[in-house]
């Protein structure tokens, strides 16, 4: 373990000055000659059979190079395989059907964006409308417009899962607590929405792809099949700078394949940029829900169990990595808790609406907000205090590594230690003084709290939860799992460290995070290493869990690049042993250099040894590679496939949130104001504390957009009534609270640093803490939250229907 | 073909010109014909702010604006900041705080708080607040960026 | 998002831009400041065959002071109204109102007129226009006639602007002495167009209100004034009682509509809400006097 001299700094970025400059390359800046621009045809309609699509005029306009429609898409390519057992076909575009509104029909390509956009205007589709449906529990009732024919119903998944005694636990429960919770469907937006640039060299039958998808690669698959390409004639290049992604971007690759498709049909390269308006109505999305939570207690507060009846609505296709939605925090669902018995109905619905995937948090916003929720309704039933009901549950600090019932294995972590310093540093005692007084003078002044285990570093092998375990038992059936790294580091001659790696990162900061990393590893200085991070699939090693997604750089990324560091560190010390002609174990390595323990003889510098292995590759040792370059694949021991009774360890490192808001709403306008606001963080080591506060803070943000502000809205025809960001509130700095942040630091076992994820963070936690705070301060209205966001005037007029004044 | 227009205008003190058709938002001139793509466009209906620039030295959004309007204007735009190399002290400043993760909203912000410590050299957090509230960011949560204005002005103010 | 085709012109007269509107009718949408009609361009919700670009009509902009009236060419940016020291002096409702206009940036190319002749009822404008009794000055094929603010908003986002007409100017007169005024909104962010907002002026008179004026932004087709209420404070004065009153007034005058951000009865609530607070406010500012 090398001493840590650069691990833990606030080092600046060395990805700023580009960015500061306007130099950053985004897939949009991308140089290319003869770029030719695409645009789409949407769906106007939410449920429709196509019954003609006539391009006759449109090709005829200026510009126009072609056009490609849903016929194209039948003859040219595949479905993209889905994650279920039902027979869901889900193609590029819309082939005789569109069922969402917004849902490509065509595609244009032509020489610059607006005559693409002229051309558009020009084509004729004939639509037969169809009824449509968009609440999930009225698309399970018999007669709701049925969305894919070959399904026979719009259950894309369903699946009853049972861990421990959960019947006797409620039997034997003193209390028992129900309720229904609504989540809405939000998106983390990014400001860069998507972006592709698709290039076909005919002669060798290579289709290159650059674009802002940043994984899982195990897309990249997907794509080759859909587009019948043999996979090592499918080039995804990630650009070199993405405009933030929050999982929202792992639904690119659907468009990698249409415009993959317009390329290779209309023989340019081809650009399509999303515009916001595109964004907003078919790219990606969480799901929104609706949950029926029990919990059974004991009188002291102890949980028993818990049982949760989940409809989660995936849009008018279950697109790949859905049901993560559901499953992806399967491992956690007890959340810090201990209870051991737990029930999972979990339906996965379609509906006329945009497709959803991964956003920020990825299903534990929504599993939070539910649990925690009921936390506080527990503590309210027994009237405790909700501080002591948690206290009493926690999973204790010497009690890791810890498997939950459900498969997870949480690594490290002391949740009432995090808790209390939430709650020392929150002020929480005060607080509720406070709140003694405010009631007195009529105020409605509230205190929630939420804790949280954040998962990260998503198992590949989670998933395949959705398929029943009878299908996974079959004998044609290969089971998937696991979560890897690569990275290269390696010594130029003239001695300079150079790491490789490839894992497109958003904004993270990875460049930066890494040279610290090496620069202790290889007692150097950071600025002296140079970063190269380009995931290309062409020349980078990668995987299918290849990506920066699922909050897995800091564990993967960091503990490959150290991994490589050391590797190459072995190979110097093996190396120099034979140039110095002494044994391997008398020699160390440290600031820079190969020297023996006794202090004999001339130390050997990085640059003389590279100097001699690049220049004279004679000096190598027979036996040992002539080559001081070393590479490093990271992986887990506890990646595994789910077992027969479903349990599976989703994650691979768990850190942990406690927080504590204090709230006031005006009584004459509902609005809500957030007068503290603390959150504590155990994410293991930390490897730059700046880069971690940037992260909770912008956690924290999307957490609150998705409470507050943010729902994409559909009517009952599926028409998007949030189409602009006039109307898709995106929280600006006028409405960003200002956090008070505390760490505690619980190193996992299974990283070579540390380190765990951090990147979703509060985005889990801030929907619950909030929620619970408002809960807290309507007590004397008895109004509780179970439904978001909480906007000012639907949290008004349960007010006025409380206080009896209801129209 | 349709009508195009001759645009000459100074952008980052250099004189460009360049030829579009009416409807060419200013924007797509900036980033396409002149080359300059530190300006992005986040949104195209004038609420992101990505695309803000300083035009005749008052920020403006310039996907709200045709090419054909800047003829005779000066603009400038994040790739007129630094000066012979060096960083203006909003970027300095921008760097130090860590004011920025993923970059694409940045340059919208710089030229934002550009805009205000022009017009309000000793402002307070809300008016910053207020301010920034111009631009969309999705990953910092603002306060590092206020932060690193805040440090800006204090660093532009001529020292008494 | 890329507007379809037009044709472009930028006079540089009034009369240069009149003329291009006799010729193409309603076929030519005009481009002031562009903050509104240049996002529906991007969108194709709006796709004019012309566009007339008022942008280099120089004789548009400008502020003029006489005889106790504030003249603003209609051309003038609402950044420039922001920082004008005699608008912050003599009118400081609009002053007020100007600075919750979206954001600065937007307001670098707004003008006062592009908002007046957009007319959305919830945009602070045409709320202090209405509330002022203000004087629009249109310029036609026939001729300039002058229109008071409560015969210029027909409708929702509709003026009596006729398809060869510009407005050239709008006259407020200046706050009285013995006056104080406030702008309350309530919206779901910082810029937002109000849910509901609502501009107030009172004149004191010792205990009494010699005069009160109140208009309401977005709860209405137009933005609404609240003459019913202006009357209680006129009769009444500015107790907390009054101004209660005139407050629950303002709420039942109001016609609201609901949509996905609030419920017409939230509106309408807030209308209370807000009249009570800009009242209080315009109150003790007078007073302070």
């Amino acid at each position: 373990m090398a001493a840590q001299k650069w691990v833990g700094q606030s080092l600046k970025r060395t990805e700023d000055p580009a960015l500061l400059t306007g130099c950053g390359a985004f897939v949009g800046d991308l140089p290319f000659s003869n770029l030719c621009h695409a645009a789409i045809l949407r769906s106007p309609h939410a449920h429709a059979r196509i019954r003609k699509v006539d391009t006759a005029q449109a090709l005829r306009a200026p510009g126009v190079l072609g056009i490609v429609t849903g016929a194209d898409a039948a003859r040219l390519t595949g479905p993209f395989p889905v994650g279920v057992e039902a027979p869901v076909k889900y193609y590029c575009m819309a082939i005789d059907k569109v069922r969402y509104v917004g849902e490509p029909v065509a595609v244009v390509v032509a020489r610059d964006r607006y005559l693409a956009e002229d051309a558009l205007d020009l084509i004729e589709v004939e639509y037969e409308p169809l009824a449509a449906v968009v609440d999930p529990e009225l698309a399970l009732k018999s007669g709701a417009p049925l969305l894919h024919e070959a399904v026979g119903s719009n259950l894309a998944c369903h699946r009853k899962l049972r861990y421990g005694d959960p019947e006797r636990a409620f039997l034997e429960a003193d209390v028992v607590i129900r309720a229904r919770f609504r989540f809405p469907k939000y998106s983390s937006t990014p400001i860069e929405t998507y972006g592709v640039i698709a290039s076909y060299e005919p002669t060798t039958g290579v289709l290159s792809v650059w674009s802002n998808f940043m994984g899982p690669f195990v897309m990249h698959s997907l794509v080759a099949r859909a587009l019948n390409l043999a996979e090592n004639r499918l080039r995804f290049v990630a650009a070199p700078d993405i405009g933030g992604s929050f999982g929202i971007k792992t639904g690119v690759y659907p468009y990698i394949a249409l415009i993959g498709l317009a390329a290779m049909n209309t023989g340019v390269p081809v650009r399509w940029l999303e515009d916001r308006r595109e964004h907003l109505l078919a790219s990606s999305s969480g799901t929104d829900r609706v949950a029926y939570r029990e919990l059974a207690a004991r009188k002291d507060g102890t949980i028993l169990a818990m049982r949760s009846r989940w409809i989660d609505n995936v849009g008018a296709y279950i697109r790949s990595p859905e049901p993560g939605c559901t499953f992806r925090p399967i491992s956690n669902w007890v959340g810090p808790y201990r209870f051991e018995n737990l029930e999972a109905d979990a339906s996965v619905v379609m509906t006329n609406k945009s497709l959803t995937g991964p956003n920020r948090g990825y299903g534990c916003g929504h599993l939070y907000f539910e649990m925690e929720r009921m936390v506080d309704l527990l503590a309210e039933k027994l009237a405790m205090d909700p501080a002591e009901v948690r206290r009493r549950n926690f999973i204790q600090a010497d009690e890791f590594p810890y498997r939950t019932p459900t498969g997870g294995l949480y690594d490290s972590g002391n949740y009432p230690g995090a808790f209390e310093k939430a709650i020392e540093t929150a002020r929480y005692d005060e607080l509720r003084q406070e709140q003694v007084r405010a009631r007195a003078q009529g105020r409605l002044f509230g205190i929630g709290l939420a804790v949280a285990v954040d998962p990260s570093v998503s198992n590949m092998g989670y998933i395949t939860v959705a398929l029943d375990p009878a299908v996974r038992s079959r004998p044609d059936y290969h089971p998937k799992s696991g979560a890897l790294e690569a990275a290269t580091v390696k010594v130029g001659p003239l001695g300079k460290v150079t790491v490789v790696m490839g894992s497109a990162p958003q904004g993270q900061g990875h460049r930066t995070v890494v040279a610290q990393v090496v620069a202790d590893e290889l007692a150097i200085a950071p600025d002296e290493i140079t970063v190269i991070d380009d995931l290309d699939t062409f020349t980078r090693l990668w995987g299918v869990s290849s990506g920066t997604y699922s909050s897995r750089f800091a564990a993967v990324g960091t503990s490959a690049a150290a991994l490589a560091a050391r590797k190459l560190k072995d190979k110097l010390i093996d190396y120099a042993s034979r140039l110095m002609e002494v044994p391997r174990e008398s020699l160390n390595y440290s600031d820079g250099m190969v020297r023996t323990q006794s202090g004999e003889g001339r130390p050997l510098s990085l640059r003389e040894l590279a100097g001699q292995a690049h220049w004279n590759p004679d000096s190598f040792p027979k036996g040992m590679e002539p080559s001081l370059e070393a590479t490093a694949v990271f992986g887990f021991a506890e990646s595994k496939a789910p077992d027969p009774q479903d349990r599976v360890n989703a994650s691979n490192t768990y850190g942990f949130i406690a927080e504590v808001m204090a709230v006031e709403i005006d009584p004459e306008t509902a609005a809500i104001k957030i007068l503290r606001y603390v959150t504590v963080h155990d994410a293991g080591t930390i490897i730059n504390p700046t880069i971690v506060r940037g992260q909770i803070y912008g956690g924290a943000l999307h957490g609150l957009g998705g409470a507050l502000y943010e729902e994409l809205v559909y009517d009952d025809e599926g028409q998007l009534l949030t189409g602009s960001f006039m109307d898709y509130l995106v929280p600006t700095a006028s409405e960003a609270p200002t956090i008070e942040i505390a760490h505690i630091e619980s190193p996992s076992p299974f990283t070579t640093l540390g380190a765990k994820g951090l990147g979703e963070a509060s985005s889990m936690t801030v929907a619950a803490v909030l929620a619970n705070a408002v809960s807290d301060a309507l007590k004397p209205l008895g109004i509780q939250i179970d439904e978001l966001p909480i906007t000012p005037s639907r949290l008004w007029h349960l007010m006025e229907a409380s206080r009896g004044t209801a129209r | 073909m349709a009508e195009h227009r001759k645009i000459q205008l100074k952008i980052n003190g250099e004189l460009r010109e360049g030829w579009a058709e009416p409807r060419r938002l200013l924007v797509d001139f900036i980033r396409d014909d002149l080359g300059l793509t530190g300006t992005h466009a986040g949104c195209e209906h004038g609420i992101c702010g990505a695309c803000t620039v300083l035009f005749n030295g008052e920020a403006v959004r310039s996907c709200l604006m045709l090419a054909v309007q800047a003829n005779g204007a000066e603009l400038l735009t994040v790739e007129g900041l630094a000066h012979e190399g060096k960083l203006h002290p909003l970027q300095q400043a921008f760097w130090e705080h860590h004011a920025l993760q993923c970059g694409f909203c940045t340059p919208g912000m710089l030229i934002v708080a550009l805009d205000l410590l022009r017009t309000t050299p000793s402002p307070n957090e809300e008016e910053i607040r207020h301010a920034l509230s111009a631009v969309l960011c999705r990953c910092t949560g603002y306060q590092s960026i206020v932060e690193a204005v805040d440090a800006a002005a204090s660093r532009l103010r001529p020292s008494r | 998002m890329k507007p379809s085709p037009f044709e472009y012109h930028d006079p540089t007269s009034v009369n240069e831009a009149l003329e291009l509107l006799r010729r193409y009718g309603p076929e030519a949408k005009i481009l002031a400041g562009g903050q509104s009609l240049i996002a529906l361009l991007n969108f194709r919700l709006s796709a004019p065959a012309a566009l007339i670009d008022l942008n280099r009509v120089a004789e548009l902009s400008y502020l003029k002071h006489e005889n106790g009236t504030l003249r603003f060419g209609s051309m003038l940016r609402q950044r420039a109204i922001e920082f004008s020291p005699l608008v912050l002096q003599r009118l400081p409702l609009l002053a007020e109102a100007t600075r919750l206009v979206g954001h600065l940036p937007t307001r670098t190319r707004g003008t006062i007129g592009g908002s007046l002749a957009h007319a959305d009822p919830a945009a602070e404008y045409p709320t202090v226009i209405t509330a002022l009794d203000g004087e629009l000055v249109i310029r036609g094929s026939l001729g300039e006639r002058v229109v008071r603010a409560h015969d210029f908003f027909q409708g929702v986002m509709s003026t009596a602007l006729g398809p060869d007409e510009i407005l050239v100017e709008v006259r407020l007169a200046e706050a009285p002495p013995d006056s104080g005024c406030a702008f309350e909104e309530f919206s779901r962010r910082h810029g937002d167009f109000a849910i509901a907002g609502v501009a107030a002026m009172v004149v004191v008179d010792g205990a009494r209100c010699r005069m009160a004026r109140l208009a309401a932004a977005g709860v209405g087709p137009i933005p609404m004034r609240l003459r019913a209420a202006e009357e209680i404070l006129e009769r009444e004065g500015l107790s907390e009682r009054a101004i209660n009153d005139a407050a629950a007034s303002a709420a039942e005058i109001v016609e609201p509509a609901g949509d996905l951000h609030a419920s017409a009865d939230f509106r309408r609530h807030l209308t209370r809400v807000l009249t009570r607070r800009a009242l209080a406010r315009a109150a003790d500012r007078a007073r302070g006097k």
